[in-house]
């Protein structure tokens, strides 16, 4: 099956017809085009670096951070063994566009990779792949053999003198190792538990050795980037927000799916694209950038453009990009448990803020949920949300703590109505209505 | 019970330890369980041990990856284990009715075996393919895509 056809696309270009995945109709595509650019005109690093500065290109893994300044970290002066490594691991509840990166066009991503490690000089590079999505580890690993066979990665690439290998390594169920610290742990053999920072990365990595980590997204754009200049990918978005950037739409829409849209696109008319609202029901909320973003009021989403900074200055954060829609009849108190059971169920135990704390949310929301919430328990789940934000070694504190306080501050209302009425405000029949099994538009 | 690694499941993870840097062969333990896991269907501790072995590292290093993750089976599992995505992304869209479904056709809840050993139904956290909700993984590898009645009806029904 492939993608659907979407004219704004630039990462999801062109992806018609069978195998897309392949080296074949990549290279058909253009592909390898910016790697052989780059080594056959001698475009130097420090050349490449300022060209994606320039394109205002933010990690697409979540915090988004300007990428050009991330590279730019990186100790080049000295020869040492240096890795850059891929982040795969899409957990974020409601993220599923790296998975049709892989799908489609994995060797988009192979060649982003590799320029990435001539800019950094580094010699080996891995990609950490999500176990859940395992046949796609198994393509990228054919897509690998392939880039390899046509020698575009390996030993003097082009025979312009520059070697890097890349190699695939599978999570196996862990959403912590989508954290860039844990996940070079899981690369080492470990559990997944996130390092103190600083060290950074770039300082001590894999094995200790300088690293740059970036999200699949951000390695997919390198290549339009070189190709197609700097300036160009920043005019596709606005000022600080550029490039495209690919949503995850998920929830109730009628056509929930991957939509990539230039950043500063209105979120209307991305609800558009998507069909609009299942069954024509009412937008009640939005979690605009993964389970970890503070949740937003419909009315406010609808005042939004999708990019970092319009999403941000609305309290939320625009994230890995995974929008959650929901109508009229979600239950928000029953949403947040859920969510809320995730993040203690995930939580790797190093922290006690985190490993205790996360407990306490679930087990307090689980209660309010089934009846049995207590007049004080609002203010105290905010409590313990604050005193986990902030105190623990890495974000996933954080991110169990925003729902809980997004969701009590825009829906309290909703929250003492459960504690006072030991029900929901709607009634249980349109809650399962509204979340029933909906595969209507799966082309299946 | 005694274990060891069959000779496709050895190659299988030196094919694995040669992605890694000299003296790193620890770095393969978590392909090199996965590989072990589908040769035994589920990681017994001998399991967990030969691949420690195998790798030349200390077992309780192998041991502490295994029960980290939560795609290793450190205990007993059906023939088919059952994952059912019920996050939020997806219960919007019915994963959690999809579960309630596979529970009453199955007769048991989650983290059960059923009587004859078939089926293990495991409640997921999200797969990262919450556009496809309802979601199901049989066997950790085999993805199932907006899993209405009728195709949960029909995969139970192939998996024997
Ligand atoms: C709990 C947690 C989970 C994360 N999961 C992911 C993930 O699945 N994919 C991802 O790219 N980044 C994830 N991140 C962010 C990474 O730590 C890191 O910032 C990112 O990979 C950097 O890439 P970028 O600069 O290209 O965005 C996660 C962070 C935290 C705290
Ligand atoms: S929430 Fe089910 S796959 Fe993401």
């Amino acid at each position: 099956m492939n993608a659907p056809e979407n004219p704004q696309a630039i990462l999801l270009a062109g992806l018609d017809g069978d195998n897309t995945w392949g080296i074949e109709h990549y290279i058909k595509r253009g592909g390898y085009s910016a790697l052989r650019k780059i080594l056959e005109s001698g475009m130097t690093p420090e050349q490449i670096i300022a060209e994606v500065k320039k394109s205002d290109l933010r990690g697409r893994g979540g915090a988004g951070f300007p990428t050009g300044l991330k590279w730019s970290f990186m100790p080049r002066q000295f020869p040492m063994d240096k890795y850059v490594v891929c982040n795969s691991d899409e957990g974020e509840p409601g993220t599923f566009k790296d998975r049709d990166l892989l799908r489609y066009n994995p060797h988009l991503v192979i060649e982003g990779m590799a320029i990435a490690g001539y800019v950094m000089g580094c010699t080996r590079g891995y990609n950490y792949i999500h176990g859940e999505i395992f046949s796609l580890y198994q393509r990228f690993e054919e897509a690998l053999a392939e880039a390899r066979a046509a020698g575009f990665i390996g030993k003097n690439i082009l025979g312009k003198g520059f070697d890097f290998d890349l190699f695939a390594h599978h999570g196996w169920g862990a959403y912590i190792c989508g954290e860039e610290t844990a996940l070079l742990e899981s690369i080492e053999g470990k559990k997944g538990q996130p390092r103190f920072k600083p060290p950074f990365p770039a300082s001590h990595g894999l094995y200790g050795k300088p690293t740059t980590i970036n999200n699949t997204e951000t390695f997919a754009a390198i290549p339009w980037i070189i190709n197609n200049g700097g300036e160009a990918f920043q005019a596709l978005g606005k000022p600080n927000n550029g490039g495209t950037k690919i949503f995850s739409v998920s929830g109730h829409v009628n056509r929930p799916g991957v939509y990539e849209i230039p950043l500063g696109t209105p979120f209307s008319t991305l609800l558009e694209m998507c069909g609009g609202m299942r069954g024509g029901r009412k937008l009640k909320a939005v979690i605009p950038g993964g389970s970890s973003a503070p949740v937003l009021p419909g009315d406010i989403m609808m005042d939004c453009t999708m990019d970092y900074d319009s999403i941000s200055k609305a309290g939320s954060m625009l994230g890995s990009g995974a929008v959650i829609v929901m109508d009229e009849t979600t239950c928000m108190v029953k949403s947040l448990e859920r969510l809320s059971y995730f993040y203690h169920e995930e939580s790797c135990g190093q922290c006690t803020p985190c490993r205790e704390g996360t407990g306490w949310l679930y087990r307090m929301v689980h209660r309010i949920e089934h009846g049995q919430g207590r007049p004080d328990d609002l203010d105290t789940l905010d409590n313990v949300a604050s005193n986990i934000a902030g105190r623990t070694i890495c974000a996933l504190g954080d991110a169990a703590a925003f729902p809980v306080k997004s969701f009590i501050k825009h829906f309290r209302s909703e929250f003492e109505y459960h504690v006072e009425h030991k029900h929901c405000l709607v009634p249980v029949d349109v809650q399962r209505e509204g979340s029933r099994i909906y595969v209507e538009h799966a082309a299946c | 019970m005694t274990f060891s690694l069959n000779e496709a499941s050895r190659a299988a993870i030196d094919r694995e330890v040669a992605k890694y840097p000299e003296g790193q062969a620890i770095s393969a333990v978590m392909a090199g369980l996965r590989i072990a896991q589908e040769q035994n269907g589920w990681l017994t501790p001998e399991a967990i041990e030969a691949v420690a072995t195998h790798l030349n590292i200390p077992p309780m290093a192998a041991m502490e990856v295994a029960t980290f993750y939560n795609m290793y089976d450190v205990k007993p599992v059906g023939r088919w284990k059952i994952t059912v995505c019920t996050n939020l992304p997806c219960a919007l869209s019915g994963g959690e009715q999809a579960a309630e479904y596979v529970k009453e056709k199955l007769g048991i809840g989650f983290n059960e075996t059923t009587a004859d050993g078939r089926f293990t139904l495991k409640e997921g956290e999200c797969m990262g393919v919450c556009g496809d909700a309802p979601a199901i993984i049989v066997n950790n590898t085999r993805l199932c895509s907006w899993m209405s009645r009728e195709k949960i009806d029909a995969l139970l029904d192939e998996l024997k």
